[in-house]
């Protein structure tokens, strides 16, 4: 018995030292899982576009990297962290999958960090907003690609109160991440030179806002921050045009917007809205090039997650083009000495707290008259530079940084 | 004896089932399998359908979540605190829930846990939306790494095989005959002269500590506890199971356990991916309009046709 | 600062109390639905959160597809979602009578997964604008706050129909048929009335009040495949607090459990999602068969 377990023990010895010498590929083939909500509430900012982005990434490698095929396998989280977890361990355990990719909603992010930490596979979080993804909750293989709380924050708040919207009142959605934001938010709008007047908490999630935004118009603030997201946000734009909120002189500031939130409002409903973006399929021939062939697969414009997870997948696979090997601390290391260059991102740095840095925009909401059509939703107004967005590396509170 | 060897092929079974299965898997399966018998004490042969177990499951996965997180409590006595809670919270449900019967039991189970729901969502201790994360699996007995899939995987049996019996026990016991007599025949138990509420009150805490202790269990087993757990859907799927397995058997519920948490986890890779809750819509409907019996309750109807 | 009542200004406590009886409107209409269903059913309709948001989409559909506008809509999607629920009806829960109530419970249940995943997945979760009827756009300023005029024709509209259901219930021959089957239907069938058809009718009609609802709520919610699905739950909290005895009592608890939710949202708003279960459970301590139901 001893004997064979020896004798088992050296060949698969040897063998691993054959494979070794002709590629450094771990079982022959480059394996990205991709965990999306399919059918939840975020299925549209994420969900199956974000597979189609993972596909286009890889069919410009050709299919191969380092002369291995490239598998993309996927699955349907429903935004349960159990269910995730459960998931990405066994892809990691029993299907050899070597990377995660995209994971929505920062629950099943976390869930999948710390499977990804046990395991030592890198972890590509695009649809996740909380900055603590690269602060407190980071780990070392754990990279936040598309944007945070944090960006979002110091995009709209700054622009809002450069333009006079000094006084604030916050619509907060009752958990945690409502009040991330709202902290986050505070914090740039009070260095900015403007007041924080007070918030209320609405239940999570809710379908009736008009009594909050009264609440909001009672305090006299001149902008309304709207730190909570998805539905709960369009609840909330909505209701405070219903009661003219707007027109009495009150704006509104949404501060975790997405392209499909605009073109579900329509844009009289939207119209005006300040929102900061990660990427805008209309800023250059690049975007549009890549959207327009997005758009012919899914019928619809890419939203910044999918961009990101674009951005992501093809960054991930040319490092491993270029080390030749997928072996994570080595591809990690090509990651962040190689800058991230593509239609998403232009000069993105990868941090070693796991944060991209790279550009933000702040766009407007055209007016109905603006606009030329389906899709054409929104004015770049201003970009933001990555360090101001994401903020400096000393700032960040991962421990392994 | 011929159960006795069919206890004994099922036990050799799940001892063995790691060597071939991922134990992930399987212990999800193990704690599902246990919810939906605790929950099948209140429903198979309580009569009382509850629609708000999740709270016992969710609540009692972020207590035990917290207590070893947060309280450094040992593995054991983390899960016995998660289990214990549940079945406070029990109480404090079926006291109020027994107070009316039927279809108002069941909508006053599902909003009592819609309301600790939204307490939960809002509590810091459970981290809201981003769900209670990181739970250390600690030793068992102080000396047995639980982060061995393996070893976690024969820890996790044990404490389902335990609650298995514990229900068996209850269920054949003369509290389990009384029970059984009440969902028949509340007024003729009544005029036996039992004190019904306190049977089906006595009923439902163990229910519910029961499906803590399933809660309690997956959390050590996923390091998570997370709303999921705790929400509605949880409360409509235990019932799916013990509807599918078969009502007021033994093992029924573990059946339907099986077949539910196996089609979840096939079809979440599947071009099906986005019709999961379709699916499972679809088959509470097929069940509740012919096939009332379950998987279970038709397999021992055709062998006794047949025998 | 002598005015102000607890802290807060008279004015925004009248606002809120309004606010509060719109949303009582709902709960009234939507409880009103369920009760007409248990009366004859003895179930409790699970898929009627499905079904008022199945009224939203019909009129997102006959408004996109037929072009019958926003009033054509509050006729004909209550007649086409009520005509799905006789055939809801007809083909499933017809099957179940005479087994356990509860069935019926889980059934509707099922079919409420089916509808709801069904639309998320064909239409999105994050729901679809529709726009406030051009007749009601803009509001008016009660001085103590802006009433949008289609808020206003909300409680209007929800009040017609309640008070129109009533009168069928009370003061009509068939509703006196109706009344009679949820007493005692074996003696009314024995009487040569036609009680399935009458079931059949009772369920088409408590699911056209669903659908009124969701018509009703489209522009004001946006039209989503969830809009029921977290509703329903409180709407169920209350017909426990008011008991399924009556018509009227299911309106009037629907309405001041509104103006309960409305205030609990300026004095403590974390709780104003939680605090109708609470009124629940106070309501059961004290009065186990509800407000207006008659103790067994």
């Amino acid at each position: 018995m001893k004997l064979f377990k020896k004798l088992a023990a050296s060949a698969s010895v040897l063998a691993m030292l054959a494979s070794g010498a002709s590629a450094e590929i771990s079982d022959g083939v480059v394996k990205i899982g991709l965990l999306t909500d399919m059918s939840g509430t975020y299925s549209d900012v994420a969900g199956p576009g974000t597979i189609t982005a993972a596909e286009m990434a890889i069919e410009e490698f050709g299919g191969t990297v380092a002369g291995a095929p490239i598998e993309l396998v996927s699955a349907d989280h429903q935004n349960k962290a159990d269910i995730s977890a459960n998931k990405a361990r066994q892809w990691g355990d029993t299907e050899k999958v070597d990377a995660f990719a995209e994971l929505v909603t920062t629950s099943v992010a976390m869930a999948v960090f710390e499977v990804a930490k046990q395991q030592n596979k890198i972890a590509l979080v695009s649809g996740a907003a909380s900055s603590p993804l690269t602060n407190d909750a980071c780990i070392p293989t754990g990279l936040h690609w598309t944007y945070n709380t944090r960006a979002l924050g110091v995009g709209t708040g700054s622009a809002v109160v450069a333009e006079g919207g000094d006084s604030w009142f916050f619509l907060t959605a009752d958990y945690a991440f409502g009040e991330a934001l709202q902290g986050d938010v505070s914090k740039v709008v009070e260095a900015a030179g403007g007041k924080v007047l007070g918030s209320v908490k609405h239940p999570f999630p809710a379908s009736d806002f008009s009594s909050f935004m009264l609440q909001a118009q009672a305090s006299g603030a001149k902008v309304i921050g709207l730190a909570n997201a998805g539905g709960d946000t369009i609840n909330a734009i909505k209701a405070a045009k219903e009661f003219g909120i707007v027109e009495a002189g009150q704006k509104i500031a949404g501060l975790l917007v997405f392209l499909s939130d605009v073109h579900a409002l329509g844009l009289d409903t939207a119209q005006g809205l300040q929102m900061t973006v990660s990427f805008y399929w209309d800023m250059n021939d690049e975007t549009r090039e890549w959207s327009k062939r997005f758009f012919e697969k899914t019928g619809k414009m890419p939203t910044g997650i999918q961009a990101g997870t674009y951005s992501a997948v093809r960054h991930y696979l040319k490092a491993i083009e270029a080390t030749g090997s997928d072996d994570t601390d080595t591809v990690l290391a090509k990651m962040r000495e190689m800058p991230v260059e593509d239609m998403f991102a232009n000069g993105g740095v990868l941090r070693t707290d796991g944060r991209m840095v790279h550009d933000m925009y702040l766009a407007e909401v055209k007016s109905p008259a603006d606009s030329s059509g389906p899709w054409d939703y929104l004015k770049i107004v201003r970009t933001i530079p990555g360090e101001e967005a994401f903020g400096p590396l000393s700032e960040s509170t991962c421990p392994t940084k | 004896m011929n159960k006795f060897l069919g206890y004994l092929i099922v036990l050799a079974i799940s001892l063995a089932a790691p060597l071939f299965i991922y134990p992930v898997f399987l212990m999800k399966l193990l704690c599902f399998a246990l919810f939906a018998s605790a929950f099948n004490l209140i429903l198979g042969y309580g009569g009382l359908l509850s629609f708000g177990h999740a709270a016992f499951f969710g609540g009692a996965a972020y207590i035990s979540g917290h207590a070893l997180k947060v309280w450094g409590l040992p593995t054991e006595l983390g899960i016995l605190v998660g289990a214990l809670s549940a079945g406070v919270l029990g109480l404090a449900i079926g006291t109020l829930a027994i107070r009316r019967q039927g279809i108002y039991f069941a909508m006053i189970t599902l909003a009592m846990a819609q309301m600790a729901y939204f307490v939960f969502i809002s509590s810091p201790f459970t981290g809201g939306e981003n769900g209670l994360q990181g739970v250390p699996r600690g030793m068992a007995l102080g000396m047995i790494d639980l982060t061995n899939d393996r070893s976690m995987y024969y820890f996790v049996l044990a404490i389902c095989l335990a609650g298995f019996l514990l229900i068996a026990r209850a269920v054949h016991s003369p509290f389990g005959q009384v029970l059984s007599a009440i969902r028949d025949n509340e007024d003729r138990a009544r005029s036996l002269g039992y004190d019904i509420e306190r049977y089906k009150l006595l009923a439902f805490v163990l229910s519910a500590t029961l499906a803590g202790l399933a809660g309690a269990t997956k959390t050590v087993v996923f390091q998570l506890a997370s709303l999921t757990d705790a929400h509605w859907h949880m409360s409509g799927e235990v019932v799916l199971m013990t509807l599918l397995g078969g009502l007021g058997t033994i093992a029924g519920p573990a059946v339907g356990a099986g077949i539910i948490v196996t089609l979840q986890n096939y079809l979440a890779s599947g071009p099906l991916a986005a019709w999961v809750p379709v699916v499972l819509g679809v088959i509470f409907v097929a069940c509740v309009l012919s096939f009332r019996r379950g998987v279970v309750g038709e397999l021992r109807e055709f062998l006794r046709r047949s025998f | 600062m002598l005015t102000d009542l607890l802290g807060f200004p008279p004015q925004v406590l009248f606002g809120q109390l309004l606010l509060g009886l719109i949303n009582g409107a709902f709960y009234a209409v939507l409880s009103l639905g369920l009760a007409v269903i248990f009366g004859l059913l003895n179930i409790v309709n699970f898929a009627h959160g499905a079904l008022y948001m199945l009224g939203a989409f019909a009129t997102l559909g006959l408004t996109q597809y037929l072009g019958i506008g926003y009033w054509g809509a509050l006729i004909f999607a209550p007649l086409i979602v009520g005509a799905i629920g006789v055939g809801l009806e007809r083909v499933l829960l017809r099957r179940l009578s005479g087994i356990d109530h509860l069935y019926g419970l889980l059934l509707t249940f099922g079919l409420a997964l089916v509808i709801e995943g069904t639309f998320v997945k064909l239409f999105g979760a994050s729901g679809i604008p529709y726009p406030t009827p051009e007749a009601l756009q803009g509001g008016v300023n009660l001085g103590f706050m802006f009433l949008p005029f289609y808020r206003g024709w909300v409680v209007v509209a929800s009040l017609a129909v309640c008070v129109a259901t009533w009168y069928l219930f009370e003061r009509t021959k068939i509703g006196a048929y109706l009344r009679a089957g949820t007493e005692n239907p074996r003696l009314l069938q024995a009487f040569g009335v036609n009680v399935p058809l009458l079931t059949t009718l009772a369920y088409g009609y408590g699911v056209a009040l669903a659908a009124f609802a969701g018509v009703l709520a489209a522009p004001i919610t946006q039209v989503n495949p969830l809009m029921g699905s977290n509703l329903i739950i409180v709407v169920f909290a209350v017909v426990v607090i008011g008991g399924m005895g009556s018509i009227m009592g299911a309106v009037v608890t629907g309405l001041s459990m509104g103006v309960i939710e409305g205030l609990t949202k300026v004095f403590w708003p974390e709780a104003s999602s939680t605090v109708i279960f609470v009124v629940m459970a106070i309501v059961l301590v004290l009065r186990p068969a509800g407000l207006f139901g008659k103790p067994a």
